[in-house]
């Protein structure tokens, strides 16, 4: 993405295009990385509503992958996972690993 | 025709932001601004303005409320002095850096400690390099007169930055004075309809304010911010133009007295000026060739103009009613030497500091200072480039 010069710049930095933080990508971020254990997961949707981001996509009404993109590993989605019988559906992993 | 009253500088602003009817104010009491605020918010109450007068818990939250207003899309004012400035700090920076319009009067008095809450530029020295046109003002007309033009010059589409009307506390502020107050109509004609850039209570056209922005973009909206700095001065001699118009009365970027064929001269900010323009005259009467120069516009201060001014004297004494810390000159002389540094051909200069805390002003020491002038251009030399006056040694 070319980078605006100080002449294109909106005046007093105001953002004044919707949505444009689509453009950050910020999950180089990450540290640690959520998998998602489908075999576990009872379709609450709690990872959704609870990701601060918008990391956690959801497909027809159903829990889809995790966009990497914007995932910045907080482990929010981990923590707040009810799972099914004691087996979490989030598992928090190391990157790199 | 206006109408001639007898008001303090606080009444004249007080009167000046009435005429004017911004859509909101936040404000919090300091002395020696409280006056204007307190008549304001009587305005509020007996309905003679239409603003929404937002009282808050403290000056930080005064600016914030200011800053959110004006972001909303309301023209906005305030009114502080001294700790009040102080404590708006962060926020001065958050409303030029976001290009906020907003009108402040800012009371001159001195900074704790000690506590002392007479007149004194180091409130709005302290503030002169946070992104904010700076009108400073001799007595309560251009206060007044000022005051008016300054929403003209900040909401100017070229220009869109916020603006501080400097007047001395108690000096100008309690003290009455003749003056005259241009019609109701005439100020509404004159400062026309607000209208805010990308304002945030515009729905059909969603924006966000305050984003963070990194390492990549922060230069480029520093030097947006010092691009805009340099054509405030065109803005502000076109609306002064616009307000001769409907005043009569003629403003610059600064004032010259007995300047243009002077040898010695002083320069020197708001009431002190008259007090000196008074002992030039005698000067002038004994054959010496003394004149002034009063800053109007001291941010962004206009280094070309005042030193195309400046330079031909022979000697020139700074007077700053401030200190800079720092073993340093006062602000002003800092700035003078500045605009007269580019010329080979250059006046001696130093620099008294005087009047702090309030402390008077007397014709005496404008007399003290335009005769070490009077040795300075006949010898060339200057004994001490900064120096205290009347102080007790």
């Amino acid at each position: 993405m070319k980078l605006k010069n100080w002449k294109e710049v909106v005046p007093g930095a105001v953002v004044t295009e919707a949505g444009s933080a689509l453009k950050f990508k910020t999950g180089s971020w990450r540290s640690s990385k959520p998998r998602w254990k489908e075999e576990n997961c009872i379709q609450c949707l709690f990872c959704w509503i609870y990701c601060p981001d918008m990391a956690v996509k959801v497909k027809d009404g159903k829990r889809a992958e995790f966009d990497y993109d914007y995932c910045k590993g907080c482990g929010i989605c981990a923590l707040e996972c009810p799972g099914k019988k004691g087996q979490k559906a989030i598992v928090m992993e190391e990157e790199g690993k | 025709m206006g109408k001639i009253v007898a008001a303090t500088g606080n009444e004249a602003v007080a009167e000046a932001l009435r005429q004017v009817n911004p859509d909101v104010s936040s404000a919090y009491p300091i002395t020696p601004a409280t006056d204007i605020m307190q008549r304001f918010t009587s305005f509020v109450s007996n309905g003679k303005v239409k603003t929404e007068m937002i009282l808050v818990e403290s000056e930080h939250s005064a600016m914030s409320g200011c800053i959110g207003a004006s972001a909303a899309g309301g023209r906005v004012m305030t009114a502080t002095s001294s700790q009040g400035l102080a404590l708006m700090w962060e926020e001065l920076f958050i409303a030029s850096g976001t290009r906020l319009p907003i009108v402040m009067a800012l009371v001159n008095r001195a900074l704790s400690a000690p506590l002392n809450i007479h007149g004194d530029h180091s409130d709005g020295m302290g503030a002169r390099d946070c992104g904010w046109i700076q009108l400073w003002s001799e007595n309560a007309q251009e206060a007044y007169d000022n005051t008016i033009q300054a929403f003209h010059i900040a909401e100017h589409m070229d220009i869109r930055l916020p603006a501080m009307v400097c007047l001395d506390g108690f000096i100008i502020s309690h003290s009455i004075e003749r003056i005259e107050y241009l019609e109701d109509d005439k100020i509404k004609n004159f400062v026309g309809e607000y209208k805010q850039l990308n304002p945030l209570l515009d729905l059909e056209h969603p924006v966000s304010y305050g984003p963070l922005i990194l390492t990549d973009y922060y230069m480029e909206y520093r030097k947006a911010h010092d691009e805009v700095m340099s054509k405030v001065s065109k803005v502000v001699l076109d609306v002064a133009k616009d307000f001769e118009k409907i005043s009569g009365r003629k403003y610059g970027l600064f004032e010259t007295y007995r300047l243009d064929d002077a040898e010695i001269g002083l320069v020197i900010l708001n009431s002190a000026a008259g007090t000196s323009k008074d002992v030039i005259d005698e000067f002038r009467s004994r054959g010496i060739k003394a004149g002034l120069l009063k800053p109007r516009l001291y941010r962004p201060f206009p280094y070309k103009e005042i030193g195309e001014a400046l330079k031909g004297l022979k000697a020139v004494c700074v007077l700053d009613r401030a200190d800079a810390f720092g073993g340093s000159y006062g602000p002003l002389f800092i700035d003078i030497a500045s605009s007269l540094y580019p010329y080979k051909e250059r006046p001696v200069l130093f620099n008294k500091i005087y009047g702090l805390g309030g402390r008077d002003y007397m014709p005496a020491h404008a007399e003290q200072v335009l005769s070490e002038l009077v040795e300075a251009a006949k010898t060339g030399k200057v004994k001490q480039i900064k120096e205290y006056i009347g102080v007790r040694e």
